[in-house]
């Protein structure tokens, strides 16, 4: 081994204490919660494999799982492909840069909560701006509050408004990155624009898109405070995704043991995707 | 002062187990560097580490999906569990 770099891990020690405290330990201590039951005053009673067995065969927590695989799923499908197409609208050079790159970035600087408080007094039926004008001016029956449909419909609305941006952001850093070399290749060899796009854009781009559906994938699939302010979870259990199942669970029923098996297959599964995910995008690369 | 962590024998002992297995890895890859890297029968390059990573991975899952379909008790998936680490260290 060489003796010279070895300095380098005195300089990574305060971040490897800072993952213990903030990461590790917590995490330790669900794994010990999840095996017990406790009515609180620090008493904890073996409950064994008992939750995990419970939540495996529970259907509130499949319908809750389901919820949020489509909430994932759909949000990826809407909001890769429109990032990666306002991207290659966006103009290279010029004046309208900055104002295009600032505009996409300002949804993305508002808290969580407050874009959900935005979209929630935007969206209200009676005195919401797009409510009032849906229902009363446009005549099309539109109600978060009531309508299952309508719920689901706003909140992605709301995460697409609030998530393209960053898509656009990466996939315009990858764009930019392609030398004017490729292009002028491809217009003497009289390339069409899709195969512009299918064999330079697209394989120049694979990276940060790799990056892009990775973070919006765990984004999404650990998403609370929007919908939470949003819908709360409603009407009914309509838009109660698996995050918002755990803090109902956690802090509304104080079942703290079921809440952290919860957490513990919650993390298994975000661990699964984005390493599955990860590999099989990468894989072309490390042979 | 560790009482809040609510502690308990098993669970300190599947943790001692995961730290364990990383200091022996530690260990090799000392006394062989590089990780052992190889290309596996899924597909995968795969190192040491990663061996390990996709043993435990898939162990979570057998169990999960074992408590899910049968229930208790719990023998049948550590012995499924012991063959899939056995196969991710020998072919994966």
């Amino acid at each position: 081994m060489k003796k010279q770099y070895q300095k380098a891990w005195f300089f990574v020690l305060p971040v490897l204490l800072l993952v213990a405290f903030n990461a590790l330990i917590p995490m330790m201590t669900v794994v010990n919660y999840s095996v017990q039951e406790t009515f609180g005053n620090n008493l904890f009673f073996w409950e064994g494999m008992g939750w995990f067995e419970k939540l495996m065969r529970s259907d509130r927590f499949h319908a809750a799982l389901g919820r949020q695989f489509m909430f994932t799923g759909i949000i990826l499908a809407i909001e890769i492909p429109l990032g990666i197409i306002i991207a290659l609208s966006m103009p290279r050079s010029g004046f309208w840069v900055p104002i295009c790159l600032v505009t996409m970035a300002l949804p993305m600087l508002i808290p969580w909560n407050v874009v959900g408080a935005m979209w929630n007094i935007f969206t209200l039926p009676d005195i919401g701006l797009l409510g009032y004008l849906m229902n009363t001016t446009l005549g099309i029956n539109y109600d978060m509050t009531q309508d299952p449909f309508a719920a689901w419909a706003t909140i992605i609305t709301m995460d697409v408004w609030h998530w393209t941006s960053l898509v656009v952001l990466l996939s315009y850093a990858g764009l930019v990155s392609i030398p004017d070399a490729y292009y002028q290749a491809a217009k003497i060899d009289g390339a069409s624009s899709w195969a512009v796009f299918r064999y330079i854009q697209l394989p120049k781009m694979k990276q940060v898109l790799t990056i892009a559906i990775l973070l919006r994938f765990m984004d999404s699939f650990n998403i609370y405070t929007e919908i939470f302010v949003l819908t709360g979870g409603g009407p009914g259990n309509s838009t109660t995704l698996l995050s918002i199942d755990l803090v109902k669970i956690a802090l509304g029923q104080f079942d703290l043991g079921p809440a952290a098996a919860m957490s513990l297959i919650y993390f298994a599964i975000t661990l699964l995707v984005s390493w599955l995910f990860y590999t099989l995008m990468t894989k072309d690369d490390t042979q | 002062m560790l009482s809040w962590m609510a502690w308990t024998w098993p669970t300190a002992f599947v943790f001692i187990g995961i730290f364990s297995a990383m200091a022996i890895l530690t260990v090799l890859e000392i006394k062989y560097p590089g990780g052992a890297e190889r290309k596996g029968i899924l597909g995968l390059t795969t190192t040491r580490g990663d061996r390990l990573f996709i043993s435990l991975l898939g162990t979570v899952y057998i169990f999960l999906a074992w408590l899910g379909l049968m229930g208790m008790p719990l023998w049948a998936p550590l012995g499924l569990a012991i063959l899939w680490g056995v196969f991710c260290f020998w072919k994966v």
